[in-house]
Formats: structure tokens, C-alpha cells, sequence
């Protein structure tokens, strides 16, 4: 588990990094390096904070407990491997609501300023996560059916037994609902423009607007986390492959963590390749979206009551 | 890509900033020359961000401002609060002739005087419009990439 | 039963000294019912861990007499009754209510208290219909000082009244096919199942109307705005709960559950009950308004539970059963801690600010800071996230949804996906309606002059918040607690075992599946901990610096450009505007010499209760026109109200000779 939080932690800036590289290369740039986040990161860090006026303790207290929330859901989810000492926390619906416990205490931060930036991007993050958060509970609900339990360590160990079973009609749906929310919930193209510099078409940008330094720093390096860990989860989820068992031994681990780096490698080289190609949608289509990955998710659940 | 190597000696960033700049950019009253530059270098051509360059939304989460033209009345205020509002360590370029010393527009009754008359600027960068191999060398010397 | 007959003693007392003059005896009143609570909740759980009892007073009441008895279902729901009271009692001290409010609110105590331990249908009957009158007495209690509390106790005295008639139709007929009218004797009636149908729809007509279910919720969001600031909690946490009871005490005890299509109807109306209040909840800019339709859609899910639970024991699925019953029960008592919280805080910013608009609210974390990281507790609760208490049961609830799978045939392949969905997505909204509560009313800068002027409560209103608080975190860190209770309480209806086990981590012994919530909180608290540790090591030691807010270099940032819960609400009521259907209005006003000149712009928006505008508006317009044109028959001419008298004389007249 330390070994799985330790290689999310410092992996994922990396795979924001190749994000970034992939896109500028598509885009016919050389790009700035895989390892641009983690220079980005330690420059932040050693800039100053800021507090500005009017702002509180829930501004201050947001940034460490988006990551800290983050960090729990690294250690929980089987990503490197299935066995997970925090038993009892590896629970689906834990899972997806301390993801959104995050998202909470960052717009929380956002409305803190009291600036329009603040509010709106507030706003905007929790319409979207009010439809991100059912659907994820729905999909991988429906993933736990056949399984019988919401533990996801089971859920991913039962795959991994029997890697054919994913073949199903309800893990296609699943996995389309899935991998929409993946998107919304990471803030990527098209509901999320991550570099965008237009106030007004941003949702996370305009949240974290008044953030700084060493705050602004923790911020990117949860954000990455969590696109990690749900790119992570999404590939354990569907293609379990090399995701170390209780009792493996060192190289096993290794193995694993092979595995996962790759895996994830892989499909955020999809993701930023796709973005590319594809505009932003109007907020007002988002819902749209989201809407239509929901239905895909209960279709899923009815779809595996039906067929088991 | 072929790069040509950076002398160091030109280097007159801060050590902080090393590897990675976020630039916020504000136009203090500039005739858009100067921005039609800055979109090339951070275009597929020239392309900044391989230096570690990148422009960014708001100034907190800036390390340096790139302010264009002559500083106008209007936007003396704003670019003080701009450079108020950029988190220390940070720094601030003057982008062409204009940004330098007022170029054409000195002397002109809207005009309350160069960058460096309202706000310390740590770089400058000559030309009207300054060609982007100048200011890629400028924001090369900032990031020593 | 000594102690129970000592809280409802200490009510009694309680009444009768708000009653006299001197300002020193009133708050003995409001002591004394904070001691009546403490009994009565002693009370409760003594009776939830077996101590049960029963008693026939004869003398007291017309009929039956007063025929008591309280077994661990009812306990627990004395219990909560009692703990809530010592919260509100303790939080109404000075708070300058009216006397007579304050004579009626322990009467009301008395009321909740009675309900739970009725033993018969009369006592029942009669603990409801005091109940129902103490309560409304309160919601009206300050129809001088603003007109809208007039209309708020029409409402609500209306819908009360209706609920009672049909649940007293429905345990009537009960009580009418049984030898007497003691539960005992109900519980060994032989009916036809159609009567036990029409018993069954009767009453929860009835309970549902108490529970705020759509649609019989209209009265909810009225009332509560309009009852003074200590008695909301009392209702919200303590008596709408008592639809829950009735529900579960008529339908799966009395009438020893039913047919499966009953325990739909209770389903399908928790869902629609639970995604219509979620929806309104996240659009009301009226702080109290958010949390009567908050209560609404909870009582959903709790009657999600109840139906999911009466589904599963007529499908034959005991342990399923139990675990859904244990889940909504657990979901009653958290609803009653985290809301009485939440509406405390909410009387106490309106006492402080004089306004209950989340439009003009904001700026209170440095004004009110203990109201404020209360009311943060209540809303981490309310909008079911770890580590709060909202979040343990609605996973109960879940799960025991989602392992309805060998259970039930093709008629739980349609339903529990459904319910799954709505409780998914109510639980979506409802993190939007709370950060929205929190963010816009709480944080950032006051929106209004009254929100500038805010100071904080008296430390006795905090202290009663508070209690309510460590309620919520103690139900959250350790559910375990209450679990014995709920499972005496629910073996009493569905004997099935213990359905969740387990001390530190709970386990669902039907079904795999664990959940630590201490766990939660302690992986939580270290990560934090972690991350703050790695930023002091990593980060450069440079102070925070103090800067204005980034404004774009313009003017200073007003409070006027602040994001309001309008604003904020506005992305989700465009989602849903389907369902919502907000009206809005704009008026132009042009300069006389040009159409094109705007002189000024007026722009109204509003979201209508849809169900009040269709089902009651068109209902009550029916009424008041047959009530205008009855009137022409009562002209005030004394000849013609003579010669209806003669003529209805001789049509009676007429008729009798007629039948015989």
C-alpha cells in the first residue's frame, strides 16, 4: 500500500506530463518534457503563500485536505494491488465519496474569496460533480453485482481471475459511463479545459484562481493524483493485468507497478491524443453529457440484474 | 529537435524560478504589435513552453508579468495591483520599445511613463515589435533551459 | 416506566411554569424540559436494550383509557424524541420566545413522547391529535409580528388534520375487525386482505403526510420558516419522524407486513420523495426552506428503507429485510441529529441577522465562528460524505439495495436499480444543496447590512448546537453505538438476526460487506497530517502574505459581485429545468421619448412547488368557488334561513315516510 501511494504520488505529475508532451507533439511543438509538473511543483513550493483578504481557514485548510483525501483514496483503491490494509475504506461508495469530500473542500475554498471567480467555478464543479458522483456509483455498482460486493480489492480480484468475464455487455456500459466521468471528474476536454486562460469557460481554473505558492502546489499535485488514481482504477477495473494479489512477493510487486504505469501511461496517452482533436463543450451541453453517461450506468445495473 | 546550447552567463533569472516560469501577461496599452509576437512564441514554431515557459490565467499563479506598451493611466493602477497580487519570488519583463521607454508614445498626454517607472523590472527586451527570438532568449534566460 | 412517567411529569411542570410571570421561572421551564428530555431519552434506550413495559391507566381517558407500553421500536423512537428535546430546550434557553410558545412547547414534548408509547388505537389517536394541535399552536405562535406565519399554519393545520382523519379511518377500521382496541389485540386480527389494503393505504396516507412525503410535503417548507427558531429542530428532528414510526408500526407490526405491491408504493414514493426535496432543496435561497425540503427528501430515504425492508420480508428475505430496516432506522436517528443541528444554527443566524435569505447572508465565519464550524459538522453530515454520520447510513442503505439481486425476481431487477439511482443521485445534489447553504451563507463577505451586524449567539444556544454536534460526530465515528438498539427494534417487526455486526468496522452478516467509519477518519486525519508535515519540509518557510483579493486590477471586489445561492444554484436548475420548471419574469420599462431607452429593468425568478401549483392551486381554487357561490344561498335573510329549516324538515319527513 505505501508502495502503491508512493508510486501514484510521484508518478502522476510525470503522466501529466506525458499528457502535456503528447498533446504538443500532436500539435506539432516539442513540448516541455515529461517532467515538467514535478519543476513546476517545486518551484510553487518554494514561493510564497498568500492569504488574501477576507479569506479564512477553510481557504488555508482546503488544499491539504484535497490531497489528503486523495492520498486515502491512493492507498485504498486497488491500483498496484488488490489487497488493501484499509479494509473497511476500500469500499466503493467510500471511495467515490471521498473523492467527492475533495471536490467539496476545494469549492468551499473557491466560495471562501468571495470573488465571482470563486463562486462560479464552485458552482460550475458541483453541478458537475451532482451528476459526475451518481454515475460513478452506478457503474461500478454494476461492475459489483457479479461479484457480489462493493469491496473493490474483490471486485478486481474476481476480474483478474477471470479476465474474459469483462466481455459483457454490462461492462461495455460500465465502462463508457466510466470513462465519461473519469473525464468530467478530472477536469478534462470536453467538459474541462485544464489550460485554458479565459475566466469564464474554466470550472476548476476559476476555483483556484486566489491560490498560491505552496497552496497552488499541493492543488496540481492532488489534481494529478486524482487523475491518476481514476485512470488507475479504471484500468484495474476492466483490464486487471499484472495487479498483484495478497502474499506477492517483491517481484510480483514490481511487476505490477510495471503494469500500472503502463496501463495508465497508455490511457492518458489516449485521452490527451483525443483532446487534440476535440472542442471544449458549452457548460450547458455538460450536463448533457453527464446525463447520457448516467443512463449508460443504469442500463448497466439493469442490464446485469437481468443477465446474471 | 535541434537546440542551440544557452550560454549561461546571460542568465539573470532568479535561482527559485529555475526550470519552470508561469508568465501572466498584461497589456499596459500596447498596439497589439507586441501580442501578435507573443502568440508566435508560444505557437507551434517557436514554442516557449519547451523551455518551461507557460502563460497562465491569474497572477497568483504567476512568477513573472510580461507587460506590453507604454503604462496609460487607465492601466497604472491594474498593473500595480497585478504586480501586488504575483506571489514572491517574482519578476517582471518589459516587453519592447514601447514597455522600455515609451517608445513613440512618450511624452503623449495619456501616457504615465515606462514599465519601470511603476513597477522594478528584472528584464527587458528591445524591439517594436520585439522578434520572438528575442523574447525566447529573454524567457530562456528566466527558466536556464 | 418510573422514569418515563417522570418525563412526562417534568413536561407537565415545564407547561405550567412558563406560565407565570417572572423571567427566572421561564428559563426553569426550558431547564425542566432539558431534564424531561434526559429522562425520557433514558428512558427510551432502557427500553431499547429490553427493558420494556407496559401500563393501563383506565381513568384517564374517555374509551380505553390511556393503555401505555413501550417495547425497543418504540424506545428508540422515545429516545431520539428526548435527545433532540435536551438539544432544543437547551438552545431555546433566553432565546425570547412568547410565553404561551413557551407553555406550549413542553406540552409538545409530551405529545412526542406519548406517541411512541401508545398501546392502543384510542391513546394513539389521542397522542397524534396533541400532537398535531401543541405542534401547530407553535408554528403559529408569532402570526403577529409577520403574515406569512398565518397562511404557514393554514397549511399546515389543513394537512395535519386531513393526515389524522384518514389514519384514524384506517386504525378505526382496524381496531372495528379486531376484539378491542389495544395493539395487541390488533395484531391478532383476521381481516380480509382487502380490508388490511385499505387500512394500510389509509394510514400511510396519513404517516406520509407527517413525514413530509411529495405530495403531501407542502405544509414542511411552510412550517418550518415560520415556527420560532427553538421549535423547528424539535419538528424536524423529533416529529416527522413519527410518520416513519407509524409506517413501520401499522404496516410491518400491526398488519405483519403485506402484499409486495405496498411496500412499492412506500418505495416509489421515498424516491419521488427524496429526488423532488434534494431538487428544491438545492434551489431555495430560504435557509429554513433548504432544510424542510431537506427533511423531505431524507424521510425519503428512509422510507426507501422501510419500503425496501416490507419488499424483501414479503419476498420471504429475512436478513435482507432486517438490514434495510436497520439502515433507515439508522438514517432516522442520524436525520434527527444532523438536522437538529443544522436548524439551531439556522434560528440562531436568523436571531443574529434577522434574515433567513441565503441571498443576504455570508461573512459569518468571522462573525459567528463557533455557529459556523457547527453548522459545517451539520452540513458535512447532512450531505452524506465521510467522515459524517449521513454517509454510514445511506451505505447501509445501499448496500442492502444492491443485494437485492438473488432476492427478488424481475420485480427487484426493475426496482432496486431505480432506487439505487435516485438515492445516487439525490446524494449528488444533496453535496451541491449543502455546499451551497455553507459556502454562500457562512463564508465569504456579508451580503446585507443585518449579515454585517451579525454577533454570535448566547453561549446557551451554542452549547445546545453543540450537543447536537457531538451527537452527529460520535453517530459518525461510532455507529456501533446505537446498533444494539436498532437491532432490538428491529427484530421486534422482522425477526432476522443481528443484520450488521462488528465494533470498529461494521460488517453485513447477509451479505459481504464492511465499512470503517473510525477508519475513514483516522486514514483521513493521518493523510492531512501527512500532507501538512510534507509541505513543512519541502516548502520554502516564507510567510503568508496578506493581499487583496485578485480583483483583475479593477476596483476594489464588492460583496455586490459575489457568487449568490441564486447564482449558484443556477447551472443545476438549468439541468433540471425540466422537472423544475422556474418561472421568470422580466419587465422593461423604456424612456418615454424612446423604446429603445431603458430607464429601468426588473427581473423576477422563482421556482414554484410544482406539485403545490398542480395538484393543490387547481383543488383549492375548486373550494374557495364553491364557497362563493354557496354563499348566495346564505343572504342573511332570516325568512329564507327559516324556510330552509321548513323545507329540509319536510324533505326528512318526506324521506322517512317514504323508507318505511
Amino acid at each position: 500500500m505505501v508502495l502503491q501511494v508512493l508510486v501514484v504520488a510521484a508518478g502522476a505529475p510525470l503522466l501529466v506530463g506525458l499528457m502535456r508532451q503528447v498533446r504538443a507533439r500532436l500539435e506539432g511543438r516539442a513540448g516541455a518534457g515529461v517532467r515538467q509538473p514535478w519543476r513546476d511543483l517545486r518551484k510553487l513550493a518554494r514561493k510564497e503563500p498568500i492569504a488574501p483578504h477576507g479569506t479564512g481557514y477553510l481557504f488555508r485548510a482546503a488544499p491539504p485536505l484535497l490531497a489528503g483525501t486523495t492520498l486515502v483514496v491512493a492507498a485504498a483503491v486497488p491500483l498496484v494491488t488488490a489487497a488493501s490494509p484499509l479494509d473497511g475504506v476500500a469500499d466503493l461508495f467510500a471511495v467515490a465519496a471521498l473523492l467527492a469530500l475533495g471536490s467539496v473542500a476545494l469549492a468551499l475554498g473557491g466560495l471562501d474569496t468571495g470573488t465571482a471567480f470563486g463562486g462560479m467555478g464552485a458552482s460550475r464543479e458541483m453541478t458537475v460533480l451532482a451528476l459526475v458522483e451518481p454515475t460513478i456509483l452506478l457503474a461500478v455498482f454494476a461492475l459489483s453485482i457479479r461479484v457480489g460486493t462493493t469491496d473493490l480489492g474483490a471486485i478486481v480480484t474476481e476480474t483478474a481471475n477471470s479476465p474474459l468475464s469483462v466481455i459483457s455487455p454490462v461492462s461495455l456500459l460500465a465502462a463508457v459511463a466510466l470513462a465519461v466521468v473519469t473525464i468530467a471528474e478530472s477536469g478534462r476536454i470536453p467538459v474541462d479545459n485544464p489550460s485554458t486562460h479565459l475566466e469564464l469557460t474554466m470550472i476548476h481554473e476559476a476555483m483556484i484562481l486566489e491560490y498560491a505558492g505552496p497552496d497552488l502546489a499541493l492543488i496540481e499535485w492532488a489534481s494529478a493524483m486524482r487523475l491518476t488514481v481514476m485512470l488507475g482504477l479504471f484500468a484495474g477495473l476492466f483490464a486487471p493485468v499484472g495487479i498483484a494479489t495478497a502474499g506477492a512477493g517483491p517481484i510480483m510487486l514490481l511487476v505490477a507497478v510495471v503494469a500500472f504505469a503502463l496501463k495508465v501511461a497508455l490511457l492518458g496517452g489516449v485521452l490527451a491524443a483525443g483532446e487534440v482533436f476535440m472542442a471544449k463543450l458549452r457548460l450547458f451541453r455538460i450536463p448533457e453529457l453527464l446525463a447520457g453517461s448516467f443512463l449508460m450506468a443504469l442500463l448497466a445495473v439493469a442490464a446485469s440484474f437481468f443477465l446474471a | 529537435m535541434a537546440e542551440p546550447p544557452m550560454e549561461r552567463s546571460m542568465s539573470p533569472g532568479k535561482p527559485e524560478l529555475s526550470g519552470s516560469v508561469q508568465i501572466r501577461h498584461v497589456d499596459a496599452g500596447s498596439c497589439n504589435g507586441c501580442e501578435v509576437e507573443i502568440a508566435s512564441v508560444f505557437g507551434p514554431v517557436y514554442d516557449a513552453e519547451r523551455y518551461g515557459a507557460r502563460l497562465v490565467a491569474s497572477p497568483r499563479h504567476a512568477d513573472a508579468l510580461l507587460v506590453t506598451g507604454p503604462v496609460t493611466r487607465n492601466m497604472e493602477m491594474a498593473l500595480r495591483r497585478t504586480y501586488e497580487a504575483v506571489p514572491e519570488p517574482r519578476m517582471v519583463i518589459a516587453l519592447g520599445d514601447c514597455a522600455r521607454d515609451c517608445g513613440v508614445f512618450a511624452g503623449a498626454y495619456g501616457v504615465v511613463g515606462a514599465v519601470g517607472d511603476v513597477v522594478p523590472v528584472d528584464v527587458e527586451v528591445s524591439g517594436c515589435p520585439p522578434p520572438p527570438e528575442a523574447i525566447i532568449e529573454a524567457l530562456r534566460g528566466m527558466t536556464g533551459r | 416506566m418510573i422514569l418515563y412517567a417522570c418525563a412526562l411529569g417534568l413536561c407537565l411542570a415545564a407547561a405550567l411554569l412558563a406560565l407565570l410571570p417572572p423571567r427566572a421561572i421561564t428559563v426553569m421551564a426550558e431547564v425542566i424540559t432539558a431534564l424531561a428530555g434526559v429522562v425520557a431519552a433514558v428512558a427510551g434506550v432502557r427500553a431499547t436494550l429490553g427493558h420494556g413495559w407496559s401500563a393501563w391507566l383506565p381513568g384517564l381517558l374517555p374509551l380505553g383509557g390511556l393503555r401505555l407500553a413501550l417495547d425497543p421500536l418504540g424506545g428508540l423512537f422515545t429516545a431520539i424524541t428526548g435527545a433532540v428535546t435536551v438539544c432544543a430546550a437547551i438552545h431555546g434557553i433566553g432565546s425570547g420566545a412568547a410565553r404561551p410558545a413557551r407553555a406550549v412547547m413542553p406540552l409538545f414534548v409530551a405529545a412526542l413522547l406519548l406517541v411512541p408509547a401508545a398501546d392502543s388505537v384510542s391513546t394513539f389517536l389521542f397522542g397524534w391529535e396533541l400532537m398535531a394541535m401543541t405542534s401547530l399552536l407553535l408554528v403559529a405562535a408569532e402570526h403577529r409580528d409577520r403574515p406569512s406565519v398565518r397562511k404557514a399554519a393554514l397549511w399546515y393545520a389543513v394537512m395535519t388534520h386531513l393526515g389524522l382523519v384518514t389514519i384514524m379511518c384506517g386504525l378505526c377500521y382496524l381496531a372495528a375487525g379486531a376484539t378491542g382496541d389495544g395493539f395487541d389485540q390488533l395484531r391478532a386480527a383476521e381481516l380480509s386482505p382487502a380490508a388490511r389494503d385499505v387500512i394500510f393505504l389509509a394510514t400511510l396516507a396519513g404517516f406520509a403526510a407527517k413525514a413530509g412525503i411529495v405530495p403531501l410535503h407542502v405544509w414542511l417548507p411552510r412550517a418550518y420558516p415560520a415556527a420560532p427558531g427553538h421549535v423547528s429542530p424539535l419538528m424536524s428532528g423529533a416529529m416527522v419522524n413519527m410518520g416513519v414510526y407509524g409506517v413501520v408500526r401499522v404496516g410491518l407490526d400491526l398488519l405483519r407486513g403485506g402484499p409486495v405491491w405496498w411496500w412499492w408504493i412506500v418505495l416509489a414514493l421515498g424516491a419521488l420523495s427524496a429526488l423532488y426535496g434534494v431538487l428544491h432543496a438545492a434551489m431555495a435561497t430560504d435557509l429554513k426552506r433548504l432544510l424542510g425540503y431537506s427533511s423531505t427528501e431524507n424521510m425519503g430515504l428512509v422510507l426507501i428503507g422501510v419500503g425496501a425492508a416490507g419488499f424483501f420480508a414479503a419476498d420471504g428475505a429475512g436478513p435482507l429485510a432486517a438490514l434495510a430496516l436497520t439502515a433507515a432506522l439508522l438514517h432516522v436517528v442520524n436525520h434527527a441529529a444532523f438536522k437538529t443541528l443544522l436548524f439551531q444554527a439556522a434560528g440562531s443566524v436568523q436571531r443574529a441577522t434577522g434574515t433567513r435569505d441565503l441571498d443576504a447572508l455570508g461573512g459569518l465565519r468571522t462573525r459567528m465562528p463557533y455557529t459556523t464550524a457547527l453548522f459545517a459538522v451539520g452540513a458535512l453530515c447532512a450531505s452524506a460524505l465521510p467522515p459524517g454520520n449521513g454517509f454510514v447510513s445511506e451505505w447501509l442503505l445501499l448496500q442492502s439495495l444492491i443485494h437485492a439481486l438473488p432476492a427478488s425476481g424481475v420485480a427487484g431487477a426493475v426496482t432496486m436499480p431505480l432506487a439505487v439511482g435516485a438515492i445516487a443521485l439525490t446524494a449528488g445534489l444533496a453535496v451541491a444543496t449543502f455546499v451551497k447553504a455553507f459556502g454562500v451563507g457562512f463564508l465569504a463577505r456579508p451580503r446585507s447590512p443585518g449579515a454585517e451586524r451579525a454577533v454570535e449567539s448566547p453561549r446557551t444556544a451554542v452549547c445546545g448546537t453543540a450537543l447536537a454536534a457531538a451527537a452527529c460526530l460520535l453517530l459518525a465515528l461510532d455507529p456501533a453505538l446505537v446498533l444494539p438498539a436498532l437491532t432490538e427494534a428491529v427484530t421486534r417487526v422482522i425477526p432476522a438476526g443481528r443484520p450488521v455486526t462488528g465494533e470498529v468496522t461494521l460488517r453485513l452478516s447477509a451479505i459481504t460487506g464492511s465499512i470503517s467509519p473510525v477508519l475513514i477518519a483516522l486514514a483521513l486525519a493521518g493523510a492531512v497530517a501527512a500532507v501538512l508535515s510534507l509541505v513543512r519540509v519541502v516548502a520554502a518557510r516564507r510567510p503568508r502574505r496578506p493581499a487583496r483579493l485578485w480583483d483583475c486590477g479593477a476596483g476594489p471586489v464588492s460583496a455586490r459581485m459575489e457568487y449568490t445561492a441564486t447564482s449558484f444554484a443556477e447551472p443545476l436548475q438549468r439541468v433540471f429545468v425540466d422537472a423544475l420548471q422556474p418561472e421568470s419574469a422580466i419587465d422593461v420599462t423604456a424612456v418615454k421619448e424612446s423604446a429603445y431607452l431603458v430607464q429601468r429593468v426588473r427581473f423576477r425568478a422563482r421556482v414554484p412547488d410544482r406539485v403545490e401549483r398542480r395538484l393543490y392551486e387547481p383543488v383549492l381554487a375548486a373550494a374557495e368557488r364553491l364557497g362563493t357561490q354557496a354563499r348566495r344561498l346564505a343572504d342573511g335573510s332570516v325568512h329564507r334561513y327559516l324556510s330552509y329549516g321548513f323545507y329540509a324538515l319536510t324533505g326528512v319527513l318526506i324521506v322517512l315516510a317514504v323508507i318505511s
